[in-house]
């Protein structure tokens, strides 16, 4: 060992005798064993942590010059986008950003459908993803007001009278949520005050609380199998591999490709044809006339295509609030003994498949103007979404599910 | 009792005391912090009442105001718009006004103080977007449309007097603000005092 090395070496105890810095690092890292058959869609949860990254630190920058009023947002974007220095690739990073949020977390929540990684020992880990998704649609929905453009503001309307639909103090609830009689100055102001601290601050704790639970009852795999049931003798799992190098490396390969994808969005398609960015927000906002033709940003148009099946307005509120509410109870709706869709029979392949198809087809026509046929067709894959969760406990518990291997098979 | 022992019913009394004292504060610091999102003063006193000049209103010409930040129209309606008003009712789901959605005095046929000028609030009650003022049906409502508002989000329709048809998403009529005649060729939004009922 030379002088350096040493010098390092007693430098790292001096902080282990103050500081858990070595434990922290292998417990999560250098020795928190993870199956070694982790597949394709294990990158999103890295990427999810990457994506939040760069949404707090383009916030950041963005904070800088935006201005939250009425009278200055619209302008203060553009001068974002015009005047400030590669102020245009921080504002495009930031809301490309916000749909690559939601892309990475809907296909990590598909992966947890895919093998069953909401089933026991794991529900806490499902429940705190959940509160995570439905802070990164409150910080989504406060955030798109901000640019002050008429989809903003007629969104930001449009939502919190939602609320008004709520019987006895539905009026009072939304008037209390703007802080006026309509969107206005003060509700832009509050939502930005929403969007830069409170939210983020949830979200971060969330994930703290994420991570944690994970680590605590270890990772799923894509056979479902519990690797902590064959350890060797010094308690290593036998089908595990240390997360770092391992795990950190092939993630770093996952997030090379994304920044890829990420990076030619935000050079050549930054709106993406008006899925990241829509065109009549580049209208500033105008309380006396609402836009031909408003869809909210696309991550929530299968929700909405919900909302708008129903012909009843409280009625279309609670549908849509239960579509997101029924996730939560997964866990316990499952009552298959297989985790994996490996392992699992034929019921539950052609059920998560309905349901795939189903909310991307509410997805889509959450986008459209709705006539008949659409409403209707709205209402065929309403039905087929909700029956997905309603029907589970019965089609899970007498699926013909295949024999799950010990121990866990190469991919 | 003797030295060193553990007294734990003071025990118990100090922490009950502490928690209760503590939750009670916890929940009365909550007030302001929930009072201070309510609609501020200036926020209430910007709902102030508007004047609306209405004399180069046309028959079939539509105003719009802003009055406590939300549209206000203001309709100069033809004869043949009024009289076509009755024939309406049995498409409506509330042909009668009798939710409420209006000040007693435009409470009738034609839901105004004077059955020439329809003034409303221009927000559709069901989300809360803005319809667009259609006299025509053009393609879109079909030639049995008489004029009436379309609400682009939901597709709510309301006829000539902010009276709701059924089969749409909206539950009730166009909310009527308080409003009064100053003249023959004014109008006051957003306050009716010394307006006999």
């Amino acid at each position: 060992m030379n002088v350096i090395t040493k010098m390092l070496c007693s430098f790292l105890s001096w902080i282990d005798a103050r500081f858990p810095l070595t434990k922290l690092w292998n417990e999560h890292l250098a020795k928190y064993y993870a199956p070694k058959n982790f597949n394709f869609w294990y990158f999103f949860g890295s990427l999810a942590l990457l994506v939040l990254v760069i949404q707090i630190v383009t916030g950041i920058w963005l904070t800088m010059n935006y201005k939250p009023s009425a009278e200055h947002a619209f302008a203060s974007v553009e001068y974002i986008m015009r005047d400030v220095e590669w102020g245009w690739w921080i504002r495009y990073m930031h809301s490309t950003g916000s749909s690559a949020f939601f892309i990475v977390i809907y296909l990590h929540m598909f992966r947890a459908l895919l093998y069953g990684s909401f089933k026991k020992p794991r529900e806490l880990l499902w429940l705190t993803g959940m509160f995570i998704y439905l802070t990164l649609m409150a910080e989504a929905f406060f955030g798109y007001l901000l640019p002050w453009g008429q989809m903003s503001y007629w969104a930001a309307q449009v939502i919190t009278s939602l609320f008004g639909a709520i019987p006895v103090v539905g009026e009072d609830l939304a008037l209390w949520i703007r802080g006026d009689y309509v969107v206005s100055d003060v509700t832009l102001n509050r939502f930005f005050s929403f969007h830069v601290i409170a939210m983020p601050l949830v979200l971060l704790g969330l994930v703290f609380v994420h991570i944690i639970a994970l680590h605590e009852v270890g990772s799923n795999n894509p056979d479902g199998i519990e690797i902590k049931k064959h350890k060797d003798a010094n308690g290593i799992p036998l089908d595990g591999i240390p997360f770092h190098p391992y795990y950190t490396v092939k993630d770093i390969y996952g997030v090379v490709i994304f920044l890829i994808v990420f990076s030619l969005v935000i050079f050549y398609y930054p709106e993406l044809h008006g899925f990241f960015l829509e065109h009549a927000n580049f209208v500033p906002a105008n309380p006396l006339s609402t836009p031909e033709h408003i869809v909210p940003a696309w991550y929530f148009t299968p929700y909405y295509a919900i909302l708008r099946a129903i012909p009843d307005k409280f009625g279309g509120l609670v549908a849509m609030g239960f579509a997101v509410i029924l996730f939560f109870f997964l866990p316990w709706l499952d009552r298959s003994p297989v985790k994996s869709i490996r392992y699992r029979g034929w019921f539950y392949r052609i059920a998560l498949t309905a349901f795939v198809i189903s909310f991307l087809f509410l997805g889509w026509l959450g986008m459209q103007v709705a006539t008949p046929l659409y409403t209707w067709l709205a209402r065929i894959f309403s039905v087929i979404y909700f029956l997905f969760f309603l029907l589970m406990p019965f089609y899970t518990r007498r699926d013909n599910d295949k024999p799950v291997p010990e121990r866990v098979t190469m991919p | 009792m003797q030295d060193g022992e553990i007294d734990k019913h003071r025990r118990r009394f100090l922490t009950t005391t502490a928690t209760v004292i503590g939750g009670v504060g916890v929940v009365a610091s909550s007030i302001p912090f929930i009072s201070a999102m309510k609609p501020s003063e200036k926020t209430k006193a910007i709902g102030a009442p508007i004047e609306v000049d209405i004399s180069e209103l046309q028959p079939g010409e539509l105003k719009i105001e802003k009055w406590q930040g939300k549209p206000i129209w203001i309709l100069r309606r033809t004869k043949q718009e009024l009289d076509d008003l009755p024939s309406m009712n049995t498409s409506l789901r509330d042909p009668d006004s009798s939710v409420d959605q209006q000040p007693p005095y435009a409470k009738n046929e034609y839901r105004s103080i004077k059955p020439e000028y329809l003034v409303v609030v221009g927000i559709c009650t069901h989300l809360g977007c803005s319809p667009k003022y259609l006299p025509d049906g053009g393609e879109a409502l079909g030639p049995e449309w008489k004029g009436g508002f379309f609400c682009p989000c939901h597709g709510s329709r309301f006829d000539l007097a902010g009276r709701v048809f059924k089969g749409v998403p909206a539950p009730s009529n166009l909310v009527v603000p308080p409003y009064k005649f100053l003249s023959d060729t004014r109008i006051l939004v957003g306050d009716d005092s010394g307006v006999n009922a």
